[in-house]
């Protein structure tokens, strides 16, 4: 019973530790973009990684759940006699959550474990030692590009996923199901209020800082060689996902 | 060659981010670009369910938008309208706030009035009519007082 | 000169240095042989600053390394070059840019004269230009390690540190990466430290042997020396003898 509790004090603690040293990593790889060189270029090349690389997965991903979300919403509605709300319907789930979690899920699966796999090779195969010996400080030449690069390009991926699942959306309600065109996009534009969109963009933001930090963080304490770059990019995908959720939670929780 | 592509492939994903969030901060956030319109201020006993953004109507035309909600002094909602350049509200306009259908969005609904004093931008709209509870209005109608 | 005076580390509780005294002397070529998973790449790794030591201190040229901080730890780390293990070149970069890295990051020189620095150095290290535009996983291991080797020697270092130069390399390879350390040590004569298990190669190459043992350095001389060295331990371990007594 002793042996159980101190277990679980163990883990706590570990907890602690852990989302501590996350944190002066975060402030670190955020401080350093303040400091000379800048690295504009591979801030470009991060973001190329980041975002170019997953916008195909999210316009897949987004124009699909627009179109369930149409699908859903036109049944549920009819019963009421209100398919006319389907735009807002569709538009409001995807501003608020769909779009954001989505976005970070996938940005998490896509970009995140890349991320982690390409920081763990350089940490086993001593590129980030490499780096240290030549002067160039490693968080600043790796990791800082690639958090910004997070800041920078996934509120942009979750824009467009607003976007085509709305038009995913559209695409069912409208072409498929009938409901009027005009009425779709009316219905849109009166229900979404300013609140919606910026509560939408702050939680990319934070999903996209989120998710990044997780993956540079596991990446660069990667140990044990190639057995522990697989683990730190599992360890990363799981992470970020549940991370992305219980902030989505939050975040709601004090935008409503 | 390779360095060009990188910046032509990531302007693009820019752009195309970018322009995604400005149809959705413009065309649906309602985000004022240079604040056109003029402002006008009324105030309800009770605005139940109006939003910020929320549409103005003049017979069923769209003529501006909620700016701003506030508690003003004696409990009442304060509501700043921004209205059309073109459209002139007369001294004895009514602003009462309406529900679309049953269910859903509430609107504020003008009518301009016809007296022959206007009201100045950033003044002020004295007729109004509160939101329908309906809630209340049924409790009313099962209790016998309608 | 590089002292190391008194090193002690351990990771998880495991000694891995316990009290390892060593003098590198400048100009010259040292090697420290010792068995695999000994401690010899820590103790490289010390000397750069990679890894901070429980007790006990480095000194180069009669500075101590750990006083070190911002501008004057940059300034010292231009001296070092470091050629590791698997090479560590930068994957996401070709041949060419690797090179050109640390000019590139560290001066301001025109790309002319990048270019030109960098051409010198894969001639030096026998490579076409053609594999200019390859990336390192395209490379063979012998050609990984003579990039490094190009890279490490391109900011003209005073002191290059090789950890385990030829490791996984066949032994023509092998041999042709110790004909260019001995070449580019006769050129530029850096002072060098080299970790490394192959005997008797690393002899040919040698001014000064020293053999890491349970974290101490049990025996330091000649190449000469080291080979008449009576302790039993350095003589097993330079025969190649049978060890059924790991560590």
């Amino acid at each position: 019973m002793v042996s159980l509790i101190r277990k679980l004090g163990h883990r706590a603690l570990n907890l602690v530790q852990e989302s501590g040293s996350m944190t002066l990593f975060l402030l670190e790889g955020l401080a350093l973009a303040f400091l000379p060189p800048f690295r504009p270029r591979r801030i470009l090349q991060e973001i190329q990684l980041i975002g170019v690389k997953s916008t195909l997965i999210i316009l897949l991903t987004a124009a699909f759940t627009g179109m369930v979300l149409a699908l859903q919403g036109y049944y549920t509605l009819k019963k009421y006699g209100s398919e006319g709300a389907l735009g807002s319907a569709v538009a409001l789930s995807l501003i608020r959550e769909m779009g954001p979690v989505l976005t970070g899920i996938m940005v998490s699966a896509r970009a995140g474990s890349a991320v982690t796999a390409e920081i763990g090779i350089m940490r086993i195969t001593e590129q980030l030692d490499a780096l240290d010996t030549m002067a160039v400080n490693p968080m600043q030449y790796v990791v800082m590009p690639k958090l910004i690069a997070g800041l920078i390009a996934v509120p942009l991926l979750t824009a467009i996923f607003d976007v085509t699942g709305i038009l995913g959306g559209y695409l069912v309600g409208v072409m498929l199901l009938g409901v009027s065109s005009g009425s779709y996009f009316a219905g849109m534009v009166q229900s979404v209020v300013p609140l919606d969109i910026n509560g939408g963009i702050v939680k990319s933001l934070v999903f996209g800082l989120t998710i990044i930090l997780v993956a540079c963080y596991k990446g660069y304490y990667t140990e044990h060689g190639a057995e522990g770059v697989s683990q730190a990019t599992n360890q990363t995908v799981v992470l970020s996902a549940v991370l992305v959720l219980a902030w989505d939670y939050v975040l709601t929780s004090f935008f409503m | 060659m390779r360095k060009g592509n990188l910046e032509l492939v990531v302007g693009a994903f820019v752009l195309l981010g970018l322009g995604c969030l400005a149809y959705l901060a413009i065309h649906l956030g309602k985000m004022e670009i240079m604040g056109s319109g003029y402002p006008v201020s009324v105030t309800f006993d009770n605005i139940s369910g109006l939003k910020m953004g929320a549409a103005v109507e003049v017979a069923g035309v769209e003529v501006g938008r909620v700016e701003s909600i506030q508690l003003s002094p004696g409990d009442r909602a304060s509501v700043t309208l921004r209205l059309e350049p073109g459209l002139k509200l007369h001294d004895d306009a009514i602003a009462s706030i309406r529900t679309k259908g049953i269910i859903g969005d509430k609107f504020v609904k003008l009518s301009p009035g016809n007296s022959e004093k206007l009201i100045p931008p950033g003044g002020k709209i004295r007729d109004t009519e509160a939101a329908i509870d309906l809630e209340e209005l049924i409790s009313s109608y099962i209790h016998g007082k309608v | 000169m590089i002292q190391v005076i008194d090193l002690h580390k351990s990771f998880n509780g495991q000694k891995v240095l316990d009290g390892a005294n060593l003098t590198i002397p400048t100009g010259r070529i040292t090697v420290v042989i010792g068995k695999s998973g000994v401690g010899k790449s820590v103790l490289l790794k010390h000397i750069i600053g990679l890894v901070k030591p429980d007790r006990g201190q480095i000194l180069v040229d009669g500075v101590d390394i750990a006083t070190l901080r911002g501008r004057s730890l940059r300034d010292f780390k231009k001296h070092f070059a470091v050629l590791f293990q698997g090479g560590a070149l930068f994957d996401s970069l070709n041949v060419f840019e690797n090179i050109a890295f640390p000019l590139r990051e560290k001066t301001s020189l025109p790309e002319a004269e990048i270019a030109q620095r960098v051409r010198l150095r894969l001639e030096q290290m026998h490579l076409t230009s053609e594999v200019e535009t390859k990336f390192p996983d395209e490379l063979s291991g012998g050609m990984k390690k003579r990039v490094a080797l190009a890279r490490a020697m391109i900011q003209e270092p005073e002191i290059i540190l090789f950890d385990e130069p030829v490791t996984g390399l066949d032994p023509p390879m092998s041999n042709t990466v110790f004909h260019l350390i001995r070449q580019t040590h006769q050129d530029s004569g850096y002072t060098a430290l080299v970790v490394a298990h192959d005997i008797p190669e690393v002899f040919t190459i040698a001014d000064q042997v020293a053999m890491l043992h349970r974290g101490r350095i049990i025996a330091q001389g000649t190449p000469a020396e080291i080979q008449n060295h009576s302790d039993p331990m350095v003589q097993s371990f330079i025969k190649g003898e049978v060890d059924f007594l790991e560590g």
